[in-house]
């Protein structure tokens, strides 16, 4: 073998090698992260932290309740203000769009995705509390909501896409029309697909902190009602990461896990079980 | 009588679902709008001196943007430079190499990567790599690169370079896996055409398919530098919150995401406000357009791909 040979072997083989070794150092960053964080927050979780208030700073105890429940409060708000828009949008891409319109939705969509979430707290500040002249669960809901819509709008769309069109041809000749035919026929079919998105839209937006900051702001209390502060668990996590105590520290690594815990869990059982025979193109 | 009601249920089926659709539009319209109109007072007040202003004084009135775009751009690039090659190179790796099965699962990972949220990359800053950057990898950069301006200064642990680290964790899924897709999308006759030359598989990779999809990676790195720029919370914890521009990387700053995080809640009087509120909106126009920007190179290699789609 001639040295020049020898040469582009090894240089094959290395680099190749070190593609592998990017791949690697990538998807080991999860486990690194999921194992980090049960040896630090693992031992803090106990049936207190899911019930109790924060205990004041130097007493042992307490827990985080009020920002589980706050987190839960804020996800049904931002489903409720952005899955129909989304979902019914997605609709009208798909069944009902011209040609223009649909462009600029479907590209504005794609604009409004890649906006910073702190941006969108900008816009919930400037439009819900500014008018109400407090922070509030609704606020925060709203800036959620709004992270939603995108998402849910495009996964629809191709959702929708993906059904054949025999089966709405079909739906036509039985004499339906066409609302009839996307309601009965074509959402259902494409229905484990609109779910998957809407739960991964969820779960993408229930760890999002910067739009809560000035939205949904903060509470050391319950929170009654949708017009207080509220709690959440990202923030908290933020505010107690960052805050002097070593005993707040102990709860923030506590409370990441939970977060954590929450988003991978939807994502895996989404994923897995979701997506099962929801795409038509492929089959 | 009954088709015309029909031909009514379908024209107000059509009607509801294009006021959904327009919604989104009003709300981005509000959106640009709000910005615009919420940062007049400085923008008035400053002008074009805004962004080349060094001073942050809240309690002056006095109001520059030139510190928070610094250190945006600074710990944006350093992400890059670390992020991309590990991306580009592990999108090889799972586009070329890894038997499809492996090449799936790990995407699968990498998309979970994805998704976890900024806070918790935030809660391992602080707790883990501050400390780590200030007793080992800072005190050792300054042993052996410390001739370089960028690696000079007392090690805080804080600072440009471990918000870039934190930055570049968190951005890598996204350049691995829209990599992946445009290295997927080259069509494989390319790749035989190659190897038939008697190229190996590295010389394939490298000299065919990665330049063919050439276009479509960069607009992963713009997705990303997009993803980057924006990210509020994990930059927040590590990058110091101190707007000063310097050139050492060690040294602590602040970026437009981190300074609206930290102050907007608490700001008080009109002009502060909106000072903030201008800055939002400088970040916006960057995002706005690194991601039109990305779309369309994206847009551009993939509709290119997909006639010879390898299937």
């Amino acid at each position: 073998m001639s040295a020049r040979l020898i040469w582009r072997k090894a240089l094959n083989v290395t680099m190749l090698s070190l593609t592998g070794l990017c791949a690697l150092l990538t998807v080991s960053a999860l486990f690194f992260i999921l194992g980090y964080l049960m040896w630090n927050g693992g031992k803090d979780l106990s049936w207190n932290f899911f019930t109790r208030l924060p205990a004041p700073v130097g007493e042992i105890g307490g827990g985080m309740a009020n920002a589980i429940l706050g987190t839960l409060k804020l996800m049904v708000l931002a489903a409720l203000i952005g899955v129909p828009i989304g979902l019914l949008g997605g609709v009208y891409l798909a069944e009902f769009g011209g040609r223009t319109v649909p462009f600029l939705v479907r590209y504005t969509a794609d604009l409004l995705n890649g906006v910073p979430s702190i941006i969108i707290g900008i816009f919930a500040y400037a439009l819900v509390v500014m008018p109400m002249h407090h922070f509030s669960t609704l606020a925060g809901g709203f800036a959620l909501g709004i992270m939603v819509i995108p998402t849910v709008l495009r996964n629809t769309e191709s959702f929708l896409r993906g059904v054949p069109s025999s089966l709405r041809e079909g739906s036509f000749a039985l004499g339906a029309n066409k609302w009839r035919m996307v309601a009965t026929v074509v959402l259902p079919a494409a229905s484990r697909g609109i779910l998957t998105g809407v739960l991964l839209a969820l779960a993408r937006v229930a760890g999002e902190t910067a739009p809560l900051l000035f939205t949904a702001f903060g509470n050391r209390y319950w929170s009654p009602g949708w017009m207080q502060p509220t709690s959440s668990l990202p923030v908290i996590i933020y505010t107690y990461a960052t805050g002097p105590y070593e005993d707040w520290h102990q709860q923030a690594w506590a409370a990441g896990l939970v977060l954590l815990g929450l988003v991978l869990v939807t994502n895996i059982l989404v994923r897995a079980f979701l997506t099962r025979g929801t795409s038509f193109e492929r089959s | 009588m009954l088709l015309r009601r029909m031909r009514g249920a379908d024209e107000i089926a059509h009607l509801i679902t294009l006021i959904a659709a327009a919604t989104l539009l009003l709300i981005t319209v509000l959106l640009v709008y709000q910005l615009w109109v919420l940062s007049a007072e400085a923008r008035h007040k400053f002008g074009w001196s805004f962004f080349v202003t060094k001073t942050w004084d809240p309690v002056a009135g006095d109001f520059g943007a030139l510190p928070f775009i610094y250190g945006t751009l600074l710990t944006s690039v350093v992400a890059l430079a670390l992020a991309v090659p590990l991306g580009v190179g592990g999108a090889i790796f799972l586009a070329e190499l890894a038997p499809p099965k492996l090449s799936s699962s790990l995407t699968f990972v990498s998309d979970l990567l994805a998704a976890v949220p900024s806070v918790i990359y935030g809660l391992l800053g602080v707790f883990l790599l501050v400390p780590i950057m200030r007793t080992t990898v800072q005190p050792a950069l300054k042993k052996t690169l410390g001739f370089l301006p960028l690696f000079q200064g007392p090690a805080y642990g804080i600072g440009f370079l471990t918000a870039g680290i934190v930055l570049a964790i968190m951005i890598v899924p996204f350049v691995l896996s829209v990599s992946r897709e445009v290295l997927l999308a080259v069509a494989r006759d390319q790749r035989e055409a190659a190897l038939a030359l008697g190229a190996t598989k590295w010389e394939s990779t490298w000299k065919v398919v990665v330049p063919a999809a050439r276009i479509g990676i960069f607009g992963s790195v713009f997705l990303a530098l997009a993803r980057a720029l924006g990210e509020t919370m994990a930059v927040t914890m590590v990058i110091g919150n101190n707007p000063k521009i310097a050139a050492s990387l060690f040294s602590p700053g602040y970026s437009i995401a981190a300074v609206l995080a930290n102050e907007f809640s608490e700001a008080t009087g009109n002009l502060y406000l909106s000072a903030l509120i201008e800055l939002g909106l400088v970040l916006f126009l960057l995002t706005f357009v690194l991601n039109g920007l990305a779309r369309l190179l994206i847009l551009v290699t993939t509709a290119r791909g997909s006639g010879v789609l390898p299937t």
